[in-house]
């Protein structure tokens, strides 16, 4: 029987993405389904950190190698979406001399550079340590942006024929008796998504291999087909400071615990984590608790967090998972290694491999092993080329920045702009239209959002996660209606108020979390902004009922106008 | 030694400056005194009453019908609705000819940036030939370098908002605007001084090239509307001379910050505050107070004697016999918070919150926010009370966005209650010199 597509990939996350990416440039035929946007899962919701291997050096030495050569291959493929940073794993007085002495010795096993700094030669890397650490091992920690390095695997999936379908869920496996041969997606509705079909409308995608990549959400889709898939689903929470009190990564230097790791990123740092298991990956308590620890322990290493200002919270749900029988408590104890599940072998099902566990910075190489399994399922003889083709904006790194353009932007827009885009900056940038800045806290100008409405349609959280727009410390306060703007006249005025109605109740959902202090004067001032100047929360285009105009002031007498009796003398 | 006055106002936004105009009426000594810059730059310069109820009911037609029915503690309910006409007939008589409305009791609806149209009771006369409520055909023209007002997609909202007209929105160039990120006071200036500008027809000056721009997208409407760049000093004379070149009405629809409107209307308050022989200080902190020592009796509230500036690194006392807070609230920085506690940051006037802050936000973004009514409750005499009840100091009345007890965005009714209870608390403070 034809089938409509040779491989179908459940999951728009960095995993989904990096396989799709995989499999399309050895020459298959893909089609990736995602329920919202990309990256909407785990991994639009990770604190940014490209490990360089060293917080495994001791506890599981396989997964540290295999992040460190990742780290690597990453900073020469996807070098516009890596920040080299560095790291330094910190030690207080009260941390184990004898735990740094592992961390080190485990390092250097592992093939991961470390070197050892004093307190003060620490301090004088990043002078906001606090007086009494001890001491530090510096390593090659960095920080990844998450959402352009899944996106850019998405775009040269399609560059090399991949369809990827966002905004489409699978709501059924087609199972035929023990063999899988496809899924049933809906396509969302609503004015905020873009849909290749009509909206609401479902549709049957068939293929000859499945691949569940949902993370956390592959045991609802196993249980589709009445497969059992023990994900452990166990939640963090980050907080994002306003500034970047730190410019390297600070990792805390013991066996394990929340709120241990300070991640630069862009003009932020983010305050992780937590670790706590949770049984449903769409609904769990984000509490107040979480948000006081991070900053109250992080505090001891970077004494002024304590009184800086954060400007939202959000938590992301790893996809854990562990063999049946393994019985692991704790779930920071549960392996952050990665599971191939195929269900033909574990289930005498056919058709189907679910792929579990693991970790973003490893993601390609998770991939490779994926594809290297559906290439043997389906005979095919391909090899992988991901290591070594960069992704789209990484291409000619070094030759763009020797030439840099500003493209008449104010320097510091440009460079940003330069950063985020990597090599497609010029393509971008190069306009002869006005090309006013959106975004000011991010540097964000029009010609870059019209580029990211291009690849993504009206919905503005997907033109937030490829650009940044709306994710600083006004967090949208300022821009979110100017972002709206640029979708119209591509698209009605309807789509552009419900699209921003979409992203303001977006950004609001991590601020809450972020709520006293400047960043509940700012909220209160977005408020104003909206409701008092714009009138938005009352807005008459949108409630139901009509406004009796002509009972309300109508200005002046008639006289005074250009079309009454002025206008007549 | 210290400086001496009979009024001093803390806090120089719609509300401190309404204060200090309405007690300095009384023959009174009034200072006053700010520390940030006013949030009325950031503000439409619309004067908004009340365009929603509390329950959300609106747009309403009439804002003074709905005063009597607000519940206790809102700022309108203390100091009674007779006393918000008096304070709105006071702001007519400091504005002039800047505002309209006052023609009639009935709210206007202006249109704002976003497309959508607000309840105003006084409108600046920039924006006055731009209402929603008037059913004349409007064009609006944005600019491709100012992307806060997209005017095609306004034009449409207008339309889907069942205002009764129709609208049409164009984007142009702005004649002699070189660089993409301009402020709208370089937009101002170069029409306010009508700067020489080169187009491609040869050199021109700033309004004829913007009135050619404009013209050949005119179909026949009698009313031209742009965003609030029209000239500072000179807007008046700017608009009447884009008119006049067009041939028709022009109007300004309100934007964000910075606001034209807004530093006009500030402008405007300050220039009064000077002709009333206020004096005024800005750009100083007050840091502390001192009481002198219990009321008359142990039972009665302790009076401010004197509070410290701090200018430049020197504290320097300054004693009144009233005091007057006018700080603001959240926004203005009136109102503080840390991740335990809300408080007001001068005088420490108790402000109820709840003990949790995640009970201090709903999970809708437009929803009920508590945290949009934090703020000092007060007695009718705007006393700022304790968490007993009973007045913090005998001497200290507060006004404007630094009460509790309403929330300004849902209900657009900021400017009236900073002008209803500057104005009150003014009066009251002066009669309290006697």
């Amino acid at each position: 029987m034809p089938r409509d597509t040779g491989v179908l990939v459940l999951g728009g996350g960095s995993t989904g993405c990096g396989i799709a990416r995989d499999l399309a440039m050895r020459g298959l035929e893909v089609t990736l389904v995602e329920r919202g946007n990309l990256t909407d899962g785990t991994t639009g919701r990770m604190h940014g950190l490209l490990h360089s291997g060293g917080r495994y050096a001791v506890s599981d030495q396989a997964s540290a190698t295999e992040c460190i050569e990742e780290n690597e291959i990453l900073r020469e493929i996807a070098g516009h979406c890596v920040e080299e940073t560095g790291g330094l794993f910190v030690q207080r007085p009260e941390d184990s001399d004898e735990y740094f002495q592992e961390k080190l010795e485990g390092c250097r096993e592992c093939g991961i550079p470390a070197r050892v700094l004093s307190g003060t030669e620490a301090r004088e890397v990043e002078p906001y340590l606090a007086e009494d650490v001890a001491r530090a091992i510096e390593v090659p920690d960095g920080a990844v942006d998450p959402f352009r390095l899944c996106v850019a695997n998405a775009i040269d999936a399609e560059n090399h024929g991949a369809r990827v379908e966002t905004h489409a869920e699978v709501v059924d496996l087609l199972r035929d008796g023990d063999d899988i041969y496809g899924v049933e997606v809906r396509h969302e509705s609503g004015p905020g998504k873009r849909t290749h079909a009509a909206p609401g409308t479902t549709e049957e995608i068939t293929a000859d291999y499945v691949v569940n990549a949902t993370g956390a959400w592959a045991g609802q889709i196993g249980a589709m087909a009445d497969l059992e898939i023990e994900v452990r689903p166990s939640k963090g929470v980050m907080t994002i400071m306003n500034v970047r009190q730190v410019d390297t990564v600070i990792n805390r230097c013991r066996p394990k615990g929340d709120a241990d790791i300070i991640v630069p990123h862009e003009t932020t740092a983010i305050l992780g984590t937590t670790d706590e298991e949770v049984p449903d990956p769409d609904d769990y308590p984000e509490e107040q608790w979480e948000v006081d620890q991070m900053i109250d322990t992080l505090s001891e290493l970077v004494p002024i967090l304590e009184e800086a200002r954060t400007i939202r919270s959000f938590w992301g749900v790893r996809p854990l998972y562990e063999p049946p029988g393994t019985g692991t408590q704790d779930p920071t104890d549960i392996t952050r290694d990665f599971f191939l599940l195929d269900h033909a072998d574990r289930d005498g099902v056919a058709g189907m491999s679910s792929i579990v566990g693991g970790k973003f910075t490893t993601y390609r190489a998770m991939a490779e092993e994926i594809a290297d399994h559906v290439c043997d399922k389906l005979g095919v003889t391909a090899s992988c080329s991901t290591a070594d083709e960069p992704l789209p904006g990484s291409e000619n790194i070094e030759t763009l920045e020797a030439g840099m353009d500003d493209f008449g932007l104010r320097s510091p827009v440009a460079r940003r702009s330069m950063q985020r885009l990597g090599s497609r900056a010029s393509e971008v940038l190069e306009t002869d239209e006005p090309n006013p800045v959106i975004c000011q806290c991010e540097g964000v100008t029009r010609a870059e959002i019209r580029d990211a409405i291009s690849q993504s349609g009206s919905d503005l959280n997907a033109v937030r996660i490829r650009t940044r727009a709306s994710m600083g410390n006004c967090q949208g306060g300022f821009c979110c209606q100017n972002m709206a703007n640029e979708l119209h006249p591509t698209y009605d005025e309807e789509t552009v108020r419900e699209a921003l109605d979409e992203l303001f109740q977006e950004r609001w959902k991590g601020e809450r979390h972020a709520l006293w202090g400047e960043q509940l004067s700012q909220a209160m001032l977005n408020y104003a902004l909206h409701a008092t100047t714009m009138n938005r929360d009352r807005d008459p285009a949108s409630a139901t009922g009509d406004v009796d105009f002509a009972a309300f002031d109508g200005g002046r007498a008639a006289s005074d106008r250009v079309d009454g009796t002025r206008g007549a003398d | 030694m210290a400086i001496e006055d009979d009024v001093l106002v803390v806090g120089g936004g719609l509300a401190g400056t309404t204060a200090a105009l309405a007690a300095a009426e009384r023959d009174v000594q009034v200072r006053l005194v700010s520390y940030r810059q006013s949030t009325l730059r950031n503000a439409s310069g619309l004067i908004d009453i009340l365009g929603y109820t509390p329950a959300g009911d609106g747009p309403l037609v009439d804002p003074f019908e709905a005063l009597d029915d607000l519940p206790a503690g809102h700022p309108y309910e203390r100091v009674g609705s007779e006393a918000v006409r008096e304070a709105l007939a006071f702001f007519d008589g400091i504005v002039g000819d800047a505002y309209a409305g006052a023609h009639t009791d009935a709210n206007a609806l202006v249109p704002t940036h976003g497309g959508t149209v607000k309840p105003t009771a006084r409108y600046p006369t920039s924006t006055a030939a731009g209402l929603a409520s008037d059913d004349r055909d409007a064009l609006l023209v944005g600019f491709e370098t100012l992307p806060d007002f997209e005017a095609p997609l306004a034009a449409s909202h207008l339309e889907a908002a069942g205002a009764p007209f129709t609208a049409r929105g164009v984007t142009v160039r702005f004649p002699g605007i070189g660089r993409d990120d301009a402020k709208v006071t370089r937009y101002a200036h170069l029409l306010d001084h009508d700067e020489p500008v080169e187009t491609p027809a040869g050199e021109t000056t700033a309004r004829e090239a913007l009135a050619e721009t404009v013209r050949t997208h005119l179909e026949g409407e009698s009313r031209v509307g742009f965003p609030a760049v029209l000239g500072d000093d000179r807007a008046d004379a700017v608009r009447a001379d884009l008119g006049d070149r067009l041939g028709v009405d022009v109007f300004e629809v309100p934007m964000g910050p910075p606001s034209l409107p807004g530093i006009r209307l500030e402008d405007l308050l300050y220039e009064a505050l000077e002709a009333a022989g206020v004096r005024v200080t800005t750009g100083v902190p007050v840091v502390d107070y001192e009481t002198d020592g219990e009321g008359a009796d142990a039972t009665d509230p302790e009076r401010i004697d004197r509070v410290v500036v701090d200018r430049n690194g020197a504290e320097v006392p300054h004693r009144a016999t009233q005091y007057v807070l006018a700080t603001g609230g959240l926004v203005g920085k009136g109102v503080q918070s840390e991740r335990d506690g809300v408080f007001e940051p001068l005088f420490d006037c108790h402000v109820p919150q709840p003990a949790d802050r995640y009970d201090w936000f709903v999970d809708d973004v437009f929803g009920d926010q508590p945290y949009a009514r934090f703020g000092l409750p007060v007695d009718r005499d705007l006393r700022p009370l304790d968490a007993a009840d009973d007045p913090e100091f005998s001497n200290l009345r507060a006004a404007g966005a630094v009460l509790g007890g309403y929330d300004f965005a849902a209900e657009k009714s900021g400017s009236g209650v900073s002008l209803a209870t500057g104005y009150v608390a003014g009066r009251r403070a002066a009669e309290g010199c006697r």
